[in-house]
């Protein structure tokens, strides 16, 4: 069938206002999902500035101080010492997995909003089972955080506290929404549906909508070679040097040669330092290229001028890649390459806003028509 | 939905479904003892140094080494096997982009469904065994995934077809 240019603009706002409708499934996923992200960067990037590179200091620190409790054969200091690296470790193991989780949670949220036409349920039901992953989505990361601060405070267990308790109930509810959401999936597939489905977002080529998938796939496959490149050279020698390190260390207290334990602790700082930034700098590439491709689908609900979404597209991409490339860099250009790391970080979260909020538009924009058509 | 499509995409959810469970299981049956195997062996290996005992201090380094080796790849097996069913999925969804004939797309999606199940399952494999084959496996898991990314990449920057334009 052929329409004509105006019937199939109709079509395509018809289409886009049935699958896009004010507290529709998936808008509440496509913004929550985003704000899940926005989020969870902006908490990585504090957590960059103001807790990584202290906490490391203190676990650097504590570590020092067991070596040389051993030189002086102070057991109990030794024993001591290591209780506070793993309490500092917490700390920051606290941190980074509430930046984790809030942005894998957009991510799933991202992806489940693009799956929406293909749920086989009811708008209500999928209304639901939307607010149900993202109440989880929020209160996992939020019980994370508070793990390390509230503690077994008021806690009816004796070895898991209430913060750790209510983070697992969100991940319970992220569980059962997505359960329920697989479940619509296959009932679709099942029930051998023979019209093919319709989805204009699926339809898209615009400039931006393409330079973020293939950017993207490129940024994942990046990503790749250089896990396999780090490996292949690095992961084996870093986890022989590992041990060798801190046997030196033990060697040292025993023979009670503090310069040697000292040179020690400081290898086993520049080793830790070399292997968190290889590893960041992986980890980094390959989600920043995930984001690009769901990002990509997202493009016909941005409501800004086409030259302004290519803008925001590239950004994103150049932030994606400067922020590891740095990374990677900072073991040899430090604080340079540091801010220019965090700085790429920055470009990422303003292009998203940038798209977030042209996202805005376009919900105010389609509301508005509804109402005059009402 | 076409067979390459639906591979990725039906491959994808599996492979999350898995990787969530191994986490679960991972999480409440592993985890804090592989921590506490980490912390306790680090401490203990301190102790014997500062009772000058050389010999328990190796000893609580080799143990230290095991669990931490364990510990790692346990870590890096569920976090890989979720982003890579993510990346099975997402990849699902716009395969219609991948400007190749059928044929190649389903060689494509299951070289890229194949490496994402071997190579995770490699490193697993590590633990039990530190021999050649677990580390061949994995090597070969990568390898597939890198050579499906890059058949993919080439199929999307492909030149534009009068169809896409429409």
């Amino acid at each position: 069938m052929v329409f004509s240019q105006s019937s199939t603009g109709e079509k395509i706002n018809a289409m886009h206002e049935s699958s896009f409708a004010p507290l529709s499934a998936r808008r509440l996923l496509v913004l929550g999902g985003i704000g899940l992200i926005l989020v969870g960067m902006l908490v990585g990037d504090i957590f960059a500035v103001f807790v990584l590179h202290q906490n490391a200091a203190r676990v650097g620190a504590s570590l020092a101080s067991a070596a040389h409790a051993a030189l002086a054969g102070n057991h109990s200091l030794v024993q001591a010492s290591f209780q506070d690296v793993g309490a500092f470790l917490e700390n920051r193991g606290t941190k980074v997995d509430t930046h984790v989780h809030m942005i894998d949670f957009g991510y799933l949220a991202l992806l489940l909003a693009i799956l929406q036409p293909w749920i086989a349920f009811t708008e209500g039901m999928k209304r639901r089972l939307a607010w149900l992953f993202l109440a989880g989505a929020i209160l996992l990361p939020v019980g994370v955080f508070l793990i390390h601060y509230v503690g077994l405070v008021y806690s009816p267990l004796q070895t898991i506290g209430w913060a750790s308790i209510f983070a697992d109930f969100g991940g319970l509810l992220v569980v059962i929404a997505t359960f329920g959401l697989l479940l619509g999936l296959g009932k679709h597939f099942r029930s051998r549906v023979s019209e093919p489905m319709q989805d204009t977002l699926l339809q898209d080529r615009s400039a931006a909508g393409r330079a973020l998938f293939v950017g993207g796939v490129v940024m994942v496959l990046a990503g790749f070679l250089h896990g396999a490149y780090y490996a292949g050279v690095d992961l084996y020698r870093h986890e022989a040097l590992d041990v060798s390190i801190l046997t030196d260390m033990a060697k040292a207290a025993a023979a009670s040669d503090a310069g040697m334990a000292d040179r020690s602790l400081e290898a086993y700082g520049q080793l830790q330092g070399d292997k968190a930034v290889k590893i960041a700098a992986h980890a980094h590439i390959i989600e920043f290229g995930l984001l690009a491709m769901l990002l990509a689908f997202f493009q016909p609900y941005v409501s800004l001028r086409e030259t302004w979404k290519s803008r925001w597209a590239y950004v994103l991409i150049f932030g994606s890649v400067l922020l590891p490339v740095c990374v990677l860099m900072e073991l040899h250009f430090g604080l340079v390459a540091g801010g220019l790391a965090d700085f790429g970080g920055l470009l990422v979260v303003v292009a998203l806003l940038g798209m977030w909020i042209g996202i805005l538009r376009y919900t105010g924009q389609l509301d508005a028509h509804l109402g005059d058509a009402r | 939905m076409n067979g390459a499509r639906r591979l990725l995409i039906f491959g994808g959810i599996a492979l999350a479904v898995w990787g969530m469970g191994y986490g679960l299981w991972y999480a409440v049956f592993a985890e804090h003892q592989a921590l506490n195997g980490i912390g306790s062996s680090l401490a203990a290996a301190f102790d014997a140094s500062a009772s000058r005992n050389a010999g328990a201090a190796e000893a609580a380094f080799d143990k230290y080494k095991q669990a931490k080796y364990v510990f790692d790849r346990q870590v890096d097996v569920h976090g890989h096997w979720i982003g890579l069913a993510m990346l099975l999925v997402v990849v699902g969804i716009a395969f219609d982009r991948v400007r190749f004939a059928e044929r190649y797309k389903r060689m494509l999606a299951s070289a890229l469904v194949a490496g994402a199940v071997l190579f995770p399952l490699g490193v697993l494999l590590q633990t039990f065994d530190q021999g050649s084959i677990p580390r061949a496996i994995a090597i070969l898991g990568s390898a597939l995934v890198i050579v499906a990314l890059i058949g993919i990449t080439l199929g999307l920057v492909g030149r534009q077809t009068s169809v896409d334009q429409r």
